[in-house]
């Protein structure tokens, strides 16, 4: 069963085609790549799939939803309640204990509830430092407070642009084990990278060149 | 995590940001606060005098600085003295377009053994007089017997104490509401009693006789009431130019004018610093939210991106400013009432004018605007941050540095 459905979506800027006429489907469940060198379409793509952004053209259905019809209040809604989003940069609320940043997304999503922020913590291995601020946090420990707050409120989706872009090898491995978890669960998840060893962590790997989906590629040695 | 939270908590894990904006948001407060106690304590001590002078002329001596003392004593709390012939009382009385004139009395105690401090002493005829008397009368319903004394309200003595002038003990039976004039600063007594006091003070070597005639009775002034249909200005020049009486004139009506012309160019400074320091207030709230814009826009792309509407990151900012401006008005209005409370006397020996502060209510419901205009300033100061933050570009923001 589909989770996303893009159909002939492009997105042009002037003169510019960042996206040209581009169709996905991602099944619910399902473990994508998203690869592609800069300036493919890769963060407009994720812009539009992340309900940041709205396509010029075609359909984008999210759950049977065309996101590319919605209001602007209605996507922050829809992202709100279906999406995980993890970026490169460890984007935490600086004034913000871990916990802290995790429960201020359930405050948005629906309630607090500091005991499932710790649990949620505990799953990245962070619960003992649920009181300390980004400051005192690594990078890793940073990206994977991200990954909690990302997957408390249980979205149906895990977008994540370049999770590993920033870590070292130690803790990409702990980050990539956590995506493999929560695709065990049932999550799905797209994973936009340059990084070939995340792409083949994947089960499907797509790759955009100048805003075209040029190769579509399924991984045959994928583990569960 | 609550509504309130996140907002309380972005204050103070910033505390040295959140005290800038603070002290700021006091400094606003705290004059417009100030500023307005100071004018309207201003306004009242006008009306306050207004209502004490009751008279349309008042009639002194014509030594050369008489109206000065005179003006000195209302108006600025200082002690003097100075005399004339009792006898031209009865003589004003009978003048054309005289209504009514009630004779006062002064006596200057002295800083010495004799009295209990330097002290104005003012005897009135309770028979007739027209100004004190209804004052007096506010304070206690019966007639000040011999020797006793009602004191204004600067006078720290109470009733059931004594006063000592002049080795006479005076006990204290009233104590005068405050006008915000000079006359606080006096004590009152009847004719019958400075008659006493005023025969201890020769004793005492204290002259009060009149220099150039041999009164046997003395007065200081005389304050008339102008008939009605009288011309005031005709009645004073009349007073005035008697060939024997050799007295000069005080018109309240432009004792009164003179204080409110001084009234109000006190008040438009006021005005105009209130005016300045919100204006730069204003522009350095600006800048500093202006920066602020800055500085989170990430912290916004993070909370839009989990979730947070537009509205709520208006209602975020609006919050943290709301929480600014509370703390800063009231730490501004509590220094503001500090300063004005605490140092009533030196703004009022400063200003040289009546001054009176308005009661408890009227202050209470100044703090509140106060309070009300710090935190319009705050909020017109952060909309435009409010709007510009909440229509960050999420994805471009936080894909910067990827």
């Amino acid at each position: 069963m589909s989770l996303l459905e893009i159909k002939n979506v492009s997105k042009i800027y002037g003169e510019l085609k960042a996206l040209d006429n581009v169709s996905i489907h991602v099944d619910q469940g399902e473990w994508v790549a998203i690869m592609g060198p800069s300036g493919s379409g890769k963060s407009t793509m994720m812009n539009i799939i992340g309900c940041m952004d709205k396509p010029t053209m075609g359909e984008v259905l999210l759950d049977g939803v065309d996101i590319a019809k919605e209001s602007s209040k209605r996507l922050t809604d829809i992202r709100r309640d279906k999406i995980g989003l993890i970026f490169q940069q460890f984007h935490m609320v600086n004034y913000l204990t871990a916990v802290e940043n995790v429960m201020v997304s359930q405050y948005y999503h629906s309630m607090p509830d500091e005991e499932e922020a710790l649990e949620a913590l505990g799953r990245v291995g962070l619960r003992e430092r649920a009181r300390h601020l980004p400051s005192q946090l690594s990078g890793g420990e940073q990206q994977r407070v991200c990954v909690a707050r990302a997957l408390i409120n249980h979205p149906e989706l895990i977008l994540a642009d370049e999770p590993t872009g920033n870590l070292d090898e130690a803790n990409e491995n702990i980050v990539l084990d956590l995506f493999r978890q929560l695709h065990r669960e049932g999550t799905t998840l797209i994973v936009v990278t340059h990084d070939p060893e995340v792409a083949d962590a994947a089960q499907r790997t797509i790759v955009l060149e100048h805003g075209k989906l040029v190769k579509e590629v399924i991984n045959e040695h994928f583990e569960a | 995590m609550s509504a309130a939270g996140l907002p309380f908590k972005n204050l103070t894990r910033k505390p040295g940001r959140t005290w800038a904006l603070v002290l700021l948001t006091a400094f606003l407060s705290l004059s417009l606060f100030a500023g307005s106690v100071v004018v309207m304590s201003l306004q009242s001590g006008l009306r306050s005098l207004e209502a004490r002078l009751g008279a349309d002329i008042i009639v002194v001596p014509a030594a050369a600085k008489t109206k000065t003392d005179f003006q000195n004593i209302l108006l600025q709390g200082t002690t003097g003295a100075f005399y004339m012939d009792a006898g031209l009382l009865d003589q004003i009385a009978a003048a054309e377009g005289v209504e009514k004139a009630a004779p006062q009395t002064f006596l200057a105690t002295l800083k010495a053994d004799c009295c209990s401090s330097r002290l104005q002493v003012i005897g009135i005829d309770q028979q007739a007089d027209f100004t004190v008397q209804p004052w007096i009368a506010q304070s206690s319903s019966r007639e000040l017997g011999p020797l006793e004394v009602a004191v204004g309200s600067d006078i720290s003595a109470g009733v059931g104490d004594t006063l000592r002038i002049y080795r006479q003990s005076c006990p204290v039976v009233a104590r005068l509401s405050p006008t915000g004039t000079g006359l606080d600063t006096a004590v009152y007594c009847s004719m019958e009693t400075m008659k006493t006091l005023l025969e201890a003070a020769e004793e005492m070597g204290v002259s009060h006789k009149v220099t150039s005639d041999n009164a046997e009775e003395v007065i200081s002034a005389v304050y008339v009431k102008v008939a009605e249909g009288a011309s005031v200005d005709q009645v004073a020049t009349s007073l005035m130019s008697h060939p024997r009486w050799k007295v000069a004139v005080v018109q309240t009506r432009s004792m009164i004018t003179d204080v409110s012309d001084g009234l109000a160019g006190v008040a438009s400074a006021v005005k105009v610093l209130i005016g300045a320091v919100w204006a730069l207030s204003f522009v350095i709230l600006l800048v500093v939210f202006a920066l602020l814009t800055n500085e989170r826009k990430r912290e916004f792309a993070v909370l839009r991106l989990i979730g947070a509407s537009r509205r709520s990151l208006r209602r975020l900012i609006l919050t943290e400013t709301g929480l600014v401006c509370l703390l800063g008005g009231c730490l501004g209005i509590a220094v503001g009432a500090a300063v004005i409370f605490l140092f009533t006397a030196l703004i009022e020996s400063a200003l040289g004018l009546p001054y009176l502060t308005p009661d408890g209510g009227k202050i209470a419901l100044v703090a509140v605007l106060s309070l009300l205009g710090t935190a319009l300033m705050g909020a017109l100061a952060s909309a435009r941050t409010a709007w510009h933050l909440s229509r960050v570009d999420t994805g471009s923001i936080l894909r910067e540095g990827n």
